[in-house]
């Protein structure tokens, strides 16, 4: 089929009939090119219909893979119909599509592009523990892939063809794989990321979590899943291994 | 020990060997899952035919009580049985991950095929 854009954007959606289209009608408004595909990750309520009602290309996972799995079904399918870049948008209306050139711009000269929320812009700010956990994280993976990052489990992110191509067939499943552990696998591939401040919006449902037992909870999972991320063989993430 | 509890070591190692052998003979069990089962069977019916062997070995590692041999072997055995069934767990975990994948592709190119082909009103 024709495409009339090489970049696609990629949304996963849990549950989230009452933001999806709303989402998907301002990416179009702001990425008039852009092709954007809906990963229902097994709802249960009717996100593929109405994504699809908005415009969007929608693949409905059968059950719940998370973001890690929804996300590789969008990294597999840009590598099967010849996308160049890959953009990844929260379906709630975390993000702003506004942003999206913005993090294209920087994908010239990188292959991963974190749009953060701590970066100047916008008005998001978390506390205690898990602000701890996000910096010393932060802190880790900024030495690891060579650039100052600040908001390393940010969920908008741009990824080039080198990126993309590793993505699809290395994309981690695993929480908290998606954000931590794919930095991890790209500086361990020798990937260039950047980082650029997005502002953020609220989240249409449900407020950050600031219980203390969560959050160390979290810190736990966040250690594990980078010691882990730095402690397999190299071999894991060689290309071509799999079809 | 009496006759008894000597016949009855003997008739249980007997009959985790059977059940073990019947499971693989009709392909309820695979080859490689019933390894450990039938060393343990094995070696169940060796010791309960020649209790002696028992204390020998337990002398040969060092173990007083040789009973705790026998617990000891038992938990092991059932340990890296666990083991081993977490780990193909995970990798059924990962391989049923992968199909769920390929399956929303596929379903969304068909989705879209079908979509395609819907205007033509020709009756073909």
């Amino acid at each position: 089929m024709p495409l009339s854009s090489k970049t696609l954007i990629v949304m996963p959606a849990f549950n989230e009939e009452a933001s999806v289209a709303e989402v998907v009608r301002e990416v179009f408004l702001s990425n008039p090119d852009a092709v954007v595909l809906v990963v229902d990750d097994g709802s249960s309520d009717a996100t593929s219909k109405v994504a699809r009602e908005a415009g969007a290309r929608v693949a409905t996972l059968p059950f719940n893979l998370g973001v890690g799995g929804a996300m590789r079904v969008g990294f597999r399918f840009a590598v099967d119909n010849g996308f160049d870049a890959v953009v990844q948008i929260d379906s709630d209306g975390q993000h702003n599509p506004e942003s999206v050139p913005a993090l294209l711009r920087e994908l010239e000269t990188a292959d991963l592009v974190l749009g953060a929320r701590f970066a100047g812009e916008g008005d998001y700010s978390v506390r205690g523990p898990r602000q701890w956990a996000m910096k010393s994280l932060a802190a880790i993976l900024s030495r690891a892939t060579h650039t100052e990052l600040t908001d390393t489990t940010s969920g908008y992110r741009a990824s080039g063809p080198r990126a993309v191509a590793l993505f699809a067939e290395h994309y981690p499943a695993e929480y908290l794989g998606d954000t931590i552990e794919a930095l991890v696998i790209a500086a361990r591939s020798g990937l260039v990321v950047k980082q650029v401040p997005v502002s953020m919006r609220p989240r249409a449902g449900g407020v950050p979590s600031h219980n203390p037992a969560k959050s160390a909870l979290y810190l736990g999972r966040a250690a594990l899943a980078l010691t882990f991320a730095f402690m397999r063989p190299a071999s894991t993430y060689r290309l071509g291994g799999r079809p | 020990m009496t006759f008894t509890s000597y016949l009855f070591g003997i008739l249980s190692a007997a009959l985790i060997l059977v059940v073990v052998v019947e499971l693989l003979r009709r392909r309820h069990l695979r080859e490689r899952h019933a390894v450990w089962w039938f060393v343990a069977g094995v070696i169940a019916l060796i010791v309960g035919v020649f209790p002696a062997t028992l204390e020998w070995a337990a002398d040969a590692v060092g173990v007083e009580v040789p009973t705790n041999l026998v617990f000891f072997s038992g938990i092991a055995v059932l340990f890296l049985v666990c083991l081993q069934h977490s780990s193909e767990l995970t990798q059924l975990e990962s391989k049923t991950r992968t199909l769920a994948e390929r399956v929303a592709l596929l379903e969304l190119r068909l989705n879209e095929l079908d979509d395609s082909e819907t205007p033509r009103a020709d009756g073909r």
